[in-house]
Formats: C-alpha cells, sequence, structure tokens
C-alpha cells in the first residue's frame, strides 16, 4: 500500500511537471496579450511600463522558471483582466461548481437507482422499456442544447424556474451556498438536473443490468424459499449487493462533472469555475487559463489516487500493491 | 450461384444485424442524415452563406412564414440574418459529420497501430505506449480537448487534431488487449511457425483477428466526436464562424433565446440529436452481433 502510493505520488509529481510545461508554452502560442490589456491609444513608454509590470519582456524560460518558483509558493500569478491573484479567483468560485457537481451526483443516485430497479425488475414491460429508451436518449442528448431546452421551457414559456445566475446565497463557514434559500434552490435545480443527465442514464443502465443479474443469484432464491417479503428482498438483499459498482462508478464520474460543468455553467450563467476558464480563454487572460488548468489536473489527481484506494478498501480483491 | 450464400459470415452478420427493428430504423435515419449532408449544395432550399440571397427583412421569420419576395417557405424558421435554417442545418450536418467521421478514422488508424505495436512488442515500447494512454484515459475527454483548444485557437484542423487526440487511447488499449490474446494463439504460431515477416503476420493474421471490438468502439466513438464537437463550437472553442456545424448554429439561437426566439436553436439541435442517437443504435446493435459478450454496457 505504501508503495503504491510513493509511487503514484512520484508519477503525479510528473504528470503536473509535464503538465505544467505543456499548458504554460501552450498558453504562449494563442495571442498576444498586450493587444488586449494596453488601450490602442497608450504611448510607447506606457506600454513598455504595462509589459513590464506583468514580466512579459523576460525570455521565456525565465518566464516558466519564475512561474513554477511563485507556483510552488501558491503563486499562479495575477489576472490580466481582474488584477486580483489568479488562484484567488478561482478558489473563489469553486463552491459554485463544487455545490453543482455535488446536486447533480445526488439528483442521479436518487433518481437514477430508483429508476433502473424499476426497469430490472421488470424488463418485459412497458414502463421497464419506457424507460430504458429514455435512458439511451440520455447518452446521446447534447447537454447543452438540453440546458437551453430547459431555459426555454421551464424559464421562458412557462416562468417557474430563473434561467441564470445562483439566486441568493447564505454563507456557512465562509463558503456561500444556494440549497439553503428558496430562491438559491430555485436557480439550482435546472443546472443540476441538465447536468446529471448523462449520469441519470448511467445509474439507470447500471442499477439495471444489476438487478437482473442479482435476480438470477442464489442467495434471493433463499431469501424467496425463507418466505421474505418481496420488497425486503430487493430493498435490502438486492440493493446491497449492486450499491458497490454503483458507487464506484459514480464516484469515477465525479471528476467528469467538475469537467462537464463548463458546459452547464455558461449557458445557465451559473457563477463557477467552468464559466471563469471560457470567459477567461476569450479574453485571453493568461494566469487565470494557467491556474484553472493547474488546479482542475491536481483535483483530477487527487480524485483518481482517492477512488483507487477506495476502491481496493471496498473490495479487497483488488490489490494496489500489484498494481503497475 | 445461388448456393450457400446464406451461409457466409456476411451474409449471417447482416442477417443477425437486421433482425432489429430498432436497428433498420437507425440504420436508415442514419443513411439519409448522411446523404443530405453529402447533397447538402443540391438539396437545400437557399445557399445559407452566399450574403447576396439572404433578405434582412426575412430576419427571424418563424417556421412556415413565406420569404419576402414570395419564392421561399422557411420551413424551419429563419435567423437574425434573414438565413433559412434548414439549409443553414444541411450544410451544418455536413461539417458535423465530416469532422466526426475524419477525426474518428484518423483516431483509429493511429490507436490501431500503437496498440497493435504494443501489444506484439511488449517491453518498453509497451509499457512507454500504455502508461501515456492510461494518464490520459483518467481526464474527462471535454478537458483534454478544452486544454488543446484552449491552447491553440479555433479552426478544422486544431479541432481534428484535438478529437484525435481525445480518442487514440480507446484504440490503443483495446487494440492491445486484442493483441495479447491473439498472440497466444495457434494460428499465430502456425505463422511464425511458416516464417512470415513480422509484418506480414500483423497485417494479415493479427489485424483481422483484432478488429470487432475496435469497430464498435469506433462507431460509438463517431457520435461522441460529434456531439464533443458541437459542444466545443458551442463554447466558441470549436470551429471558427466561417465553417458553422451544428453547435455554432445552436450557439448563435441562443441569444434570441430567451425573447422566445426558439427555431434558431431548436432545429440544430434536434438535427444533431437524431444523427447522434442513430449513429449510437447502430453501434449498440454492431456490439450486440459482434461482441457478445459485451452486451448491457
Amino acid at each position: 500500500m505504501i508503495t503504491f502510493l510513493i509511487r503514484r505520488l512520484l508519477q503525479s509529481i510528473l504528470v503536473l511537471l509535464v503538465m505544467s510545461l505543456l499548458v504554460f508554452l501552450g498558453v504562449y502560442a494563442i495571442g498576444n496579450p498586450v493587444d488586449i490589456l494596453i488601450s490602442p491609444d497608450a504611448n510607447q513608454a506606457e506600454r513598455a511600463r504595462i509589459i513590464a509590470a506583468f514580466g512579459l519582456d523576460q525570455p521565456l524560460w525565465q518566464q516558466y522558471l519564475l512561474f513554477l518558483r511563485n507556483a510552488a509558493a501558491g503563486n499562479l500569478g495575477r489576472s490580466f483582466a481582474f488584477a486580483t491573484p489568479a488562484l484567488g479567483l478561482i478558489l473563489e468560485r469553486f463552491p459554485a461548481t463544487m455545490e453543482l457537481a455535488v446536486s447533480a451526483m445526488l439528483l442521479s443516485v436518487l433518481l437514477g437507482i430508483p429508476l433502473g430497479l424499476f426497469a430490472g425488475l421488470r424488463p418485459k414491460g412497458l414502463a421497464g422499456k419506457t424507460i430504458m429508451t429514455a435512458s439511451i436518449l440520455g447518452f446521446s442528448l447534447p447537454t447543452f442544447w438540453v440546458g437551453l431546452m430547459l431555459i426555454m421551457v421551464f424559464a421562458v414559456k412557462l416562468g417557474w424556474l430563473p434561467s441564470s445566475g445562483r439566486g441568493a446565497t447564505v454563507n456557512v463557514l465562509g463558503v456561500p451556498l444556494s440549497f439553503l434559500t428558496r430562491d438559491g434552490l430555485e436557480h439550482l435545480l435546472l443546472p443540476a438536473f441538465n447536468l446529471a443527465l448523462f449520469n441519470i442514464a448511467l445509474v439507470i443502465r447500471l442499477t439495471r443490468a444489476g438487478t437482473q443479474e442479482a435476480l438470477q443469484q442464489e442467495y434471493v432464491r433463499f431469501a424467496r424459499a425463507k418466505g421474505l417479503r418481496n420488497g425486503r428482498i430487493i430493498g435490502v438483499h438486492v440493493l446491497k449487493n449492486i450499491l458497490i459498482p454503483i458507487v464506484t462508478v459514480i464516484a469515477l464520474q465525479f471528476g467528469s462533472l467538475i469537467a462537464f460543468a463548463i458546459v452547464t455553467e455558461t449557458v445557465f450563467a451559473w457563477p463557477g469555475m467552468g464559466k471563469l476558464i471560457i470567459d477567461s480563454i476569450r479574453v485571453l487572460d493568461r494566469p487565470v487559463i494557467v491556474a484553472y488548468l493547474m488546479l482542475i489536473v491536481t483535483l483530477f489527481i487527487v480524485i483518481n489516487l482517492v477512488v483507487d484506494v477506495l476502491y481496493s478498501l471496498l473490495d479487497p480483491r483488488v490489490r494496489l500493491a500489484e498494481a503497475k | 450461384m445461388t448456393v450457400a450464400t446464406s451461409d457466409t459470415p456476411l451474409a449471417r452478420f447482416l442477417h443477425a444485424y437486421f433482425s432489429s427493428r430498432i436497428a433498420v430504423i437507425a440504420t436508415l435515419v442514419l443513411l439519409l442524415l448522411t446523404l443530405a449532408a453529402i447533397c447538402a449544395p443540391l438539396i437545400a432550399p437557399q445557399n445559407p452563406y452566399d450574403l447576396t440571397k439572404l433578405d434582412i427583412m426575412d430576419s427571424r421569420l418563424e417556421p412556415g412564414k413565406v420569404s419576402s419576395d414570395g419564392k421561399l417557405v422557411y420551413l424551419m424558421g429563419t435567423d437574425e440574418q434573414g438565413r433559412d435554417m434548414l439549409s443553414a442545418i444541411l450544410y451544418g450536418l455536413r461539417i458535423s459529420i465530416a469532422v466526426g467521421f475524419a477525426s474518428t478514422a484518423a483516431a483509429l488508424a493511429i490507436g490501431l497501430a500503437l496498440g497493435m505495436v504494443a501489444g506484439y512488442a511488449g517491453g518498453r515500447i509497451e509499457s512507454l505506449i500504455m502508461r501515456v494512454a492510461d494518464i490520459q484515459l483518467s481526464f474527462p475527454p471535454i478537458l483534454i480537448a478544452l486544454v488543446l483548444l484552449a491552447l491553440s485557437g479555433p479552426g478544422v484542423g486544431k479541432i481534428i487534431i484535438a478529437l484525435i487526440a481525445v480518442q487514440w487511447a480507446y484504440y490503443a488499449r483495446t487494440a492491445r488487449s486484442a493483441a495479447l490474446v491473439e498472440r497466444g494463439k495457434e494460428y499465430m504460431e502456425a505463422a511464425a511457425g511458416l516464417g512470415l515477416s513480422p509484418l506480414r503476420i500483423v497485417l494479415r493474421h493479427l489485424l483481422p483477428n483484432c478488429l470487432p471490438p475496435l469497430i464498435v468502439i469506433a462507431a460509438l466513438q463517431v457520435a461522441s466526436a460529434i456531439s464533443l464537437e458541437a459542444t466545443l463550437s458551442f463554447l466558441g472553442l470549436g470551429l471558427p464562424v466561417t465553417e458553422p456545424s451544428l453547435g455554432l448554429l445552436i450557439s448563435n439561437g441562443f441569444q434570441y433565446l430567451l425573447s422566445g426566439t426558439y427555431w434558431i436553436s431548436f432545429y440544430p439541435g434536434l438535427a444533431l440529436l437524431l444523427t447522434v442517437a442513430a449513429i449510437n443504435l447502430v453501434a449498440d446493435q454492431l456490439r450486440d452481433v459482434l461482441n457478445p459478450r459485451l452486451q448491457g454496457i
């Protein structure tokens, strides 16, 4: 276990370094921020002053070394557009994205497992077949377009729910959260459902497959022979056995939810990290792009590590030390 | 000769494939859409990107309205420049499908080559290729494409490269595991025993036996490539305005959505959904027929 952790940690650091170099070099290939930062009617001296202030006059490798040294100290540069530290800017929006991703995850479990169970218990019935067809649709639907259509129906035509923003938030331990107010909850509902759509379909399919497999098992037949109520067999015995793979897949999907939040946040103008990165790419705000990419890579390395470790704890058959 | 045609592998495959009604419908829809995309310049009511053909008086007309010169019925409405949405969708479909298929074909070729080399050669080459693939697969595709496009800027060539970069690892991984399985089989030993060159063994004996699972994955990947391209273009990172794919059309309609002008975004999205769903259903059926072990995933 410890060898595994050390090896993974070393590998993670290597991935981070390679990514930082790639991102840093790549970001320099896109456009010249000077044109955006400095108004066209600024004179030469003013131009030179601003270029020097952002360190844009130094050779590339020196800028990279400086960037690495600062990054190690938690300083990922100042945003060109906001003139505040880039990392702070992203961390400020981090809770909004997390809230959206966690809500989407909850929705996919709360909707996906019951629907999947139902479809698995009655695979031949009309309702079961409808659920399965809908889940295939869930895989094919372009998320951003569904988001637009949700806005169209629920915000524009029916006027039930707001179309953008986060609504009123409540500070919990200094972190603003939407789901504690009615207004915030209304703002959260559409984006969370939109983001969850793919995962709802995924959970439905996993649960259905798991249920059908479990129903063939000896222990279910034994439970029936014992005369247990159907509800208890399904609710306790079957569910407990199919839950582990579902939980694992859902945990693995959490990273994708955060990545896909970029799309949902753009559609619903949800003030999270994803919207920030798209806005920053549009105005070529290099430090924010670099900081976002570094943060998200770190986040993914951590998520993957946690999932691997959790997996070995949940399922003793998986031996981490043997994994290459 | 009318004898025994029903027993060739191809005939058996076709029989199994078309035994599902949904698969038949999906295949027909996909063929129709592809045909419509290829023939777009011939069948579109209007050349949507010839500015002399557009009439600003027809701006944002509802579906079913007649153009101001009375010559054309806008079946799917018009956008803010008075462009017929049906024509724009046909042209957009052309770009979306072309990008999806081109990037998948290229990624399949690259991934297949790398995966088979890894599986056949083994050793250091194998662990290097597979390690890179593993690390890449631990990030979601949209994030990798986003990084690449944020760095390179929009463009047809760039989005195809991004889509290739996103996909190759899937093929490499599958090709390697298929090659590993096949490598231990007797016919490979026999081919080596005959003294055939490694290149011939790989191309003529290993490749055909590794293909079925790859075809299934490639079919699924075309759908996700088209979907991903649309998403990236919607975000403004994919195709430039001069190459309006379906995603870009939807994005153009976004700003008019809140005022109730739904059709600029709705119909391109419907076309996208239809395309992606048809490809997914075709891929599902291919998987069931070619590789029964993978059912239910």
